[in-house]
């Protein structure tokens, strides 16, 4: 079984909320990423999704977009990521790590050799945001022979029957986009989540996981009470950010953002 | 029916040209996207539709659009005839005009309030901004902050129209940064916004609306070609960013196997240089950006890379993804023109025939000078001359080390 989806059976059996932490890797340099990925592990992060910086990341708002800019500046790249995927299986064999990012990286690496890579330094999941399930023809089944779990997004805009589609293709956990907007937008309303999840819950047994607009404690516990994970990117990439002068300060302060929202989740 | 008549019949269900194109965007737009498609399906065979579109291109924009006989430049270059189709008549300057009346009347069917656009050079965000001004439409154009800065008389052009013109002061500060941010404001504010993309890229359908709206270029000048040759030309030329113009002319003549087509895309300082925008003629790799996959300028890591030329119109590391299927079956030569020689065939048209070319242009006629003397006198070559110059005098100025 797939460490995702392991992980969602064990919450299940505990009643708990998935606690879903995103960070760019690379940022604010390569050398830190392994050492926050396990800081949030231990603030209570139930799967990481580790960002591939892009240069054009289209659907990210200017905390993610300036996250890459970082990490680009340190000439990360995919090779990189996966060492650092590799160098956090050292000691944490059980943490699901999903890759996200947007497909031109992916691309240029190309498929099969993608592929292989991500499953060998020990990633889970995947997901291209600018991918949807029309356009993973070809690299779904290379991703199922290599026990990678494509996630899809699944977004207020969309219908009820390209909401069946993604159902079908969709692996993991579905990612619902609480919001019309990019990364780091403004607030969430939760009652109009709770409806959109109670019309996907007839479509599917995935997990519902929500991203956009959770930012603390408060967020992420009204989040928590409709969705079976909250994802959380933007506010902890802005701690990223506020301390790339002093990095070594950085894992306190992620465990802090994301400690509060574990309590507030668990309450 | 001829080897290049399953061309036609293109995109796919999916919006795909062969291996390129398709719908490659985050999930929140692809309801705006079906939607889009679907408005335009029914209202493409709609003779209303049509009607209305072809009395805006006719009494608004001027159309159609003459064709003109260069007779001083093509005896200075000794060969071929030289005929310029001249879309730099048109209401605006440029081609551009022509997809956003249609795109404008697609959006007032729509019932949008609010038109959003990129721009590089500035000529497709006046033509939203002056097709916006027309239906009372509330306009906002993304501009790469480079580009503002390059093209200040457009600039000031869409704020005289009304349109409110941000500047982008991410990545590259281009054409590509103006797409990205326009696509984040899209996906914000997609129940009231429809998005007016200027080229054939894109995610379906855009490449093939932005394609039909242009294809009036290429059916006048097949039928001017007819009247005032007796015949179709030899060869089409036009230059090539994203593609738009060079679409409009050439569609209408894929199946003529006999009829040769050009597209000249900007070489920068030279594509061995690597400072360039020159995707199709360098070969670059296959990629995904802005909803479609295409030939892309991409390094290694996949990460884009910054492009080079002297026009902000054609300065864009990705190019249409019909033009990059029709560079692998053949059906179009993709060239670079320089921007030295872009600059020589810009002064030489504006000498010799007393009109002065858009620097976009200017690479289509810096072509015509390598490919005019090759061909015999009885032979012709139509170069679409996709807009006017006249907002490119401040950087030839510049060049010329002239302080207007």
């Amino acid at each position: 079984m797939n460490r995702i989806d392991q992980r969602f059976a064990a919450l299940k059996e505990q009643g708990r909320t998935a606690l879903i932490p995103y960070i760019t890797a690379g940022d604010p340099a390569p050398a830190h990423t392994v050492g926050f990925m396990h800081a949030l592990v231990e603030a209570g992060a139930d799967i990481i999704e580790l960002g591939v910086p892009f240069s054009d990341p289209m659907a990210d708002g200017p905390v993610i977009q300036k996250a890459c800019e970082r990490a680009l500046a340190h000439g990360t790249r995919l090779a990189d990521v996966f060492a650092m995927v590799r160098e956090f299986r050292r000691d944490d064999a059980e943490t699901p790590v999903v890759l996200m990012g947007y497909l031109n990286p992916i691309e240029r690496f190309g498929y099969q050799r993608f592929a292989d890579e991500a499953a060998e330094a020990g990633v889970d999941g995947v997901l291209a945001v600018d991918m949807p399930p029309e356009e993973a023809d070809e690299i779904a089944p290379l991703f199922k022979a290599r026990g990678l779990q494509a996630i899809f997004l699944v977004a207020p805009t969309t219908s009820r029957s390209r909401a069946a589609t993604i159902c079908d293709h969709g692996e993991g956990y579905l990612y619902y986009v609480s919001l019309k907007g990019v990364t780091g937008a403004a607030t969430l309303d939760v009652d109009a989540v709770d409806r959109q999840l109670g019309g996907l819950r007839e479509l599917t047994r995935l997990p519902l996981c929500v991203g956009f607009g959770i930012r603390d404690g408060a967020t992420a516990a009204a989040v928590g009470r409709v969705a079976d994970g909250v994802i959380v990117g933007s506010a902890l990439v802005s701690r990223i950010a506020e301390g790339a002068e002093a990095p070594e300060a950085i894992p306190d302060a992620l465990k802090r953002v994301l400690g509060e929202m574990r309590q507030a989740l668990d309450a | 029916m001829t080897k290049f008549s399953d061309l036609t019949r293109l995109p796919d269900a999916r919006g795909h040209f062969g291996p390129y194109g398709g719908r490659f965007v985050s999930e929140t737009l692809s309801f705006a996207l079906e939607e889009l498609e679907k408005a335009y399906r029914d209202l493409r065979d709609d003779p209303d539709f049509q009607a209305e579109f072809d009395r805006d291109l006719a009494t608004y924009v001027g159309r159609p659009s003459p064709l003109y006989h260069a007779e001083r430049w093509s005896s200075q270059l000794g060969g071929a005839q030289i005929w310029l189709k001249r879309e730099d008549l048109n209401h605006t300057g440029a081609h551009k005009v022509n997809n956003t009346i249609g795109q404008a009347l697609l959006a007032k069917k729509s019932g949008k309030p609010r038109v959003i656009a990129e721009t590089g050079a500035g000529q497709h965000g006046v033509a939203t901004a002056t097709v916006a001004a027309r239906l009372g439409l509330t306009c906002e154009v993304y501009m790469g902050a480079e580009d503002v800065e390059r093209q200040k008389l457009n600039v000031y052009r869409m704020r005289l129209l009304g349109a409110n013109v941000i500047p982008v002061e991410s990545g590259s500060r281009t054409l590509k940064d103006a797409m990205n941010e326009a696509l984040r404001d899209w996906v914000t504010n997609v129940d009231d916004t429809f998005y007016i993309i200027g080229t054939v890229a894109g995610p379906h359908p855009y490449p093939m609306l932005v394609r039909d709206f242009n294809a009036v270029v290429g059916r006048e000048a097949r039928e001017q070609s007819l009247a005032q040759i007796g015949r179709l030309p030899d060869a089409l030329i036009a230059c090539v960013g994203g593609g738009s113009n060079a679409m409009g002319l050439f569609y209408p003549f894929v199946e003529d196997e006999d009829v040769a087509m050009y597209g000249v895309e900007a070489g920068g300082d030279g594509v061995e240089t690597g400072r360039h925008a020159a995707p199709l003629t360098a070969n670059a790799p296959r990629g995904v950006l802005h909803g479609n996959r295409t030939y892309l300028m991409s390094d290694e890591a996949g990460q884009i890379t910054d492009t080079h030329s002297i026009s902000a119109g054609l300065d864009y590391p990705g190019v249409g993804p019909e033009h990059a299927l029709w560079k692998d079956v053949g059906r179009v030569q993709y060239v670079a023109a320089n921007d030295d020689k872009v600059l020589e065939a810009f002064r030489e048209l504006t000498r010799l025939e007393g009109i002065m070319p858009a620097l976009e242009s200017a690479h289509a006629l810096a072509y015509a000078k390598v490919l005019a003397p090759t061909l015999r006198p009885d032979q012709h070559i139509v170069v679409n001359l996709s807009g006017r110059g006249d907002k490119d005098i401040l950087t030839v100025a510049k060049i010329d080390g002239v302080d207007i």
